[in-house]
């Protein structure tokens, strides 16, 4: 995973509460077999017209919000899906923060795994944003996780609060599995003070694993 | 030892390793797998020269793009097609059991689980899908995990998870006639909103759900996540262990005994405390259709749509507005009102066999309104199927108009070729009424097998309590 330590950028504002990731990436979209390329699908359909045409009303397709890295949000943003296309959309469009009151848990987990910083601020701060935002075109943000502030250039400064292992899984751009396999030995170790209950791991009777042909 | 709560107990037996602050290393006991999140989880098994740690406690199906149609039929969607063909190539790779679409076995994962007896009391589930909550019916921790998650569990059949704080909803009282697990949790999730559960893992307990049926229980469960929590769970007792008796993947004989032993230690200790709790009166309840594109946009069906004004949180009442919109309703007009276009009865909230047998008693003689373009059942598993074909469901189905399908997450999600017209209004037993969820453009009501099929027969949406109908 790439590492994120320090992060400037232009701020985008998405003003919804309760985004899901229906939105995010649409289900037609989720039945590709690979990572890369979601950028484009992100917010398909806000995003687009027919034809791939890009909505001027969207707020993402304003020329003002070209090529902003830091996505402002509202409370329970990504709820739904589980589906991981959703954060791999959201860094391949170029976010690598996004800030919101609060975020659902899927997506929270889903997007720290994928190197994007998610922010969780009091609703009065990231109203706060959004005014300054909306207000000031070009409007930019400092974010630096190891101090763990958001900051602009008129001087606001808030702190954030996050759990010391996302921190470091993103400051060192960690992978999961290899902190996971140097447990191993504990691995194995519970698996075999589980065999008395064996009883719980009952061998199938009768069900069809094969490829009989249709009935 | 400190009284522990059903979620405590069984997150404390399947901690391998835990240091403060971090999170805790948790052993899976079941990992459920389909097409559509897991193509890429076994691309970074193989890129990093990984095997599946435990394929015999890892098992695939094919659900989320399956052909309802004539599945001997070439698959015309080259994506799904690929998906399907990853799969099958991904479980003989790595020796997972893969039910593929024509097993008699498939179905939507959700339904198979608990069908096959793969889902079972202290398990802790997960599966790349956001409904793996519902196997919390049985008294496991299951839960939905993306597929960077999907990929750790199949190195290592741990997960890294932070422990969420416990939360019980207690539904007391007696269910009305008419009233289904279905309005139960539609109304809990208007009651207490989509995002009260963040953080949560959600224990349901008290007389009306105790008194409902396993299947009424999943469907409950299922929809926790639409409540914003991570999980759901009901306490196993004497109608876990009659359902999972004899299925496939439950233990025999002496080693039943021994199970449903342990099972019985998992219920909530008395004196557990909760991080929040939530009472509510089922007797109080009254048949629920959503109006909005969030589950929480949901009133009785005898009520009215809201005016967006009539929010006190000015994010919600632009919520609401653009959900009218897009909804195409106006302010006050009555839901009974309102006509529909599509009817779906399927998906992994409510497609078993209670479900469709509740449906049937319905819709038997009678026919479905002409004004209803498409009505559609889904059955949710070919186990399912069989068994409503064996008691002649089917033919009362189709005898009223609707089309019979074979099993898959269809019209909930249109992955496949069942989607939902733009403009086109739906009365679905799904479970999201996103925009776009069943098909660009598509507007979702969310409604309980009664109340679709009812809807169905009457072209608009009825109250069922008003029909001369046997209901429990």
């Amino acid at each position: 995973m790439e590492p994120f330590v320090r992060h400037t950028g232009l701020v985008a504002p998405m003003d919804r509460v309760d985004v899901d990731t229906d939105q995010m990436v649409p289900k037609q979209f989720c039945k590709l077999l690979t990572r890369e390329g979601y950028g484009r699908i992100l917010f398909y359909d806000w995003r687009y017209l027919p034809g791939e045409v890009p909505n001027p009303e969207f707020v993402l397709n304003q020329p003002r919000y070209q090529g902003a890295s830091i996505l402002l949000a509202r409370r329970n943003f990504g709820c739904g899906s589980s589906r991981e296309h959703a954060a791999w959309a959201v860094r391949d469009y170029g976010f690598r923060v996004v800030i919101a009151p609060s975020f659902a848990d899927i997506f929270y987990a889903n997007a720290f795994r994928n190197g994007i910083l998610c922010i969780t601020l009091s609703e009065e701060q990231v109203e706060e944003l959004f005014r300054r935002t909306e207000r000031q075109p070009g409007y930019r943000l400092h974010v630096d996780l190891p101090e763990q502030t958001v900051a602009d250039d008129a001087g606001l400064l808030y702190r954030f609060e996050l759990d010391s292992f996302r921190k470091q899984a993103l400051l060192k751009g960690l992978d999961e599995i290899g902190l996971t396999l140097e447990h191993e030995a504990e691995i194995a170790a519970y698996e075999q003070a589980r065999r008395p209950s064996a009883q719980l791991y009952a061998e199938p009777g009768e069900v069809d694993f094969s490829l009989p042909a249709a009935s | 030892m400190a009284p522990r709560t059903l979620y405590e107990k069984i997150w404390e037996s399947h901690v391998v390793h835990e240091e403060p602050g971090q999170p805790a290393l948790l052993y899976i006991d079941r990992h459920y797998i389909h097409e559509g999140t897991s193509p890429q989880a076994f691309a970074g098994l193989r890129a990093a020269g990984r095997r599946v740690r435990r394929p015999d406690l890892t098992f695939a199906v094919m659900d989320h793009s399956v052909p309802t149609r004539n599945r001997e039929l070439a698959i015309v969607d080259d994506n799904a097609r690929s998906q399907f063909e990853a799969l099958a190539r991904n479980c003989a790779e790595f020796g997972v059991r893969l039910f593929d679409m024509f097993s008699r076995n498939q179905g939507i994962v959700h339904i198979i689980g608990p069908e096959l007896g793969l889902t079972q009391p202290g398990l802790t589930i997960v599966c790349g899908d956001s409904h793996t909550s519902t196997h919390g019916a049985f008294g496991a921790l299951a839960f939905g995990i993306g597929t960077s998650a999907v990929e750790h569990v199949l190195a290592t059949q741990c997960l890294l998870e932070f422990r969420s704080q416990p939360m019980l909803i207690r539904v007391r009282g007696r269910r009305p006639r008419g009233v289904t697990a279905k309005d139960i949790i539609l109304s809990i999730i208007g009651t207490i909103g989509v995002s009260a559960g963040v953080g949560h893992v959600i224990e349901y307990a008290g007389e009306a759900i105790e008194g409902l049926s396993m299947e009424g229980r999943m469907t409950i469960c299922n929809m926790s996540i639409e409540a914003g929590a991570r999980a759901g769970m009901v306490a196993p007792d004497e109608k876990t262990f009659a359902y999972l008796e004899g299925r496939p993947f439950v233990p025999r004989g002496k080693d039943f005994q021994l199970a449903v032993d342990y099972w019985k230690t998992l219920a909530t200790d008395p004196g557990a405390s909760y991080n929040k709790v939530y009472e509510l009166d089922a007797s109080r309840m009254a048949p629920q259709v959503t109006w909005g594109t969030t589950p929480g946009m949901v009133c009785d069906v005898t009520g009215r749509v809201p005016d967006p004004a009539s929010f006190a949180d000015p994010q919600q009442q632009k919520a609401v507005q653009r959900a009218l919109e897009y909804m195409g309703l106006k302010p006050g007009t009555a839901i009974m009102d309102i006509p529909v276009d599509y009817v779906f009865i399927g998906s992994c909230t409510n497609s078993r066999i209670e479900d469709l047998r509740a449906a049937a008693q319905v819709v038997a003689g009678r026919r479905v309104a002409p004004n209803v373009k498409l009505a559609l059942v889904v059955p949710g598993s070919r186990q399912v199927k069989a068994q409503a074909e064996r008691e002649g469901l089917d033919r009362i189905f189709t005898k009223a108009g609707f089309e019979w399908r074979d099993a898959g997450c269809s019209m909930c999600i249109g992955m496949n070729e069942d989607v939902l017209p733009a403009g086109m209004r739906c009365a679905s037993t799904s479970n999201r009424n996103f925009e776009g969820r069943q098909g660009k453009g598509g507007r979702t009501h969310l409604v309980s097998p009664i109340t679709a099929a009812a809807t169905a027969i009457a072209g608009h949406f009825v109250d069922v309590r008003e029909l001369d109908v046997d209901l429990e």
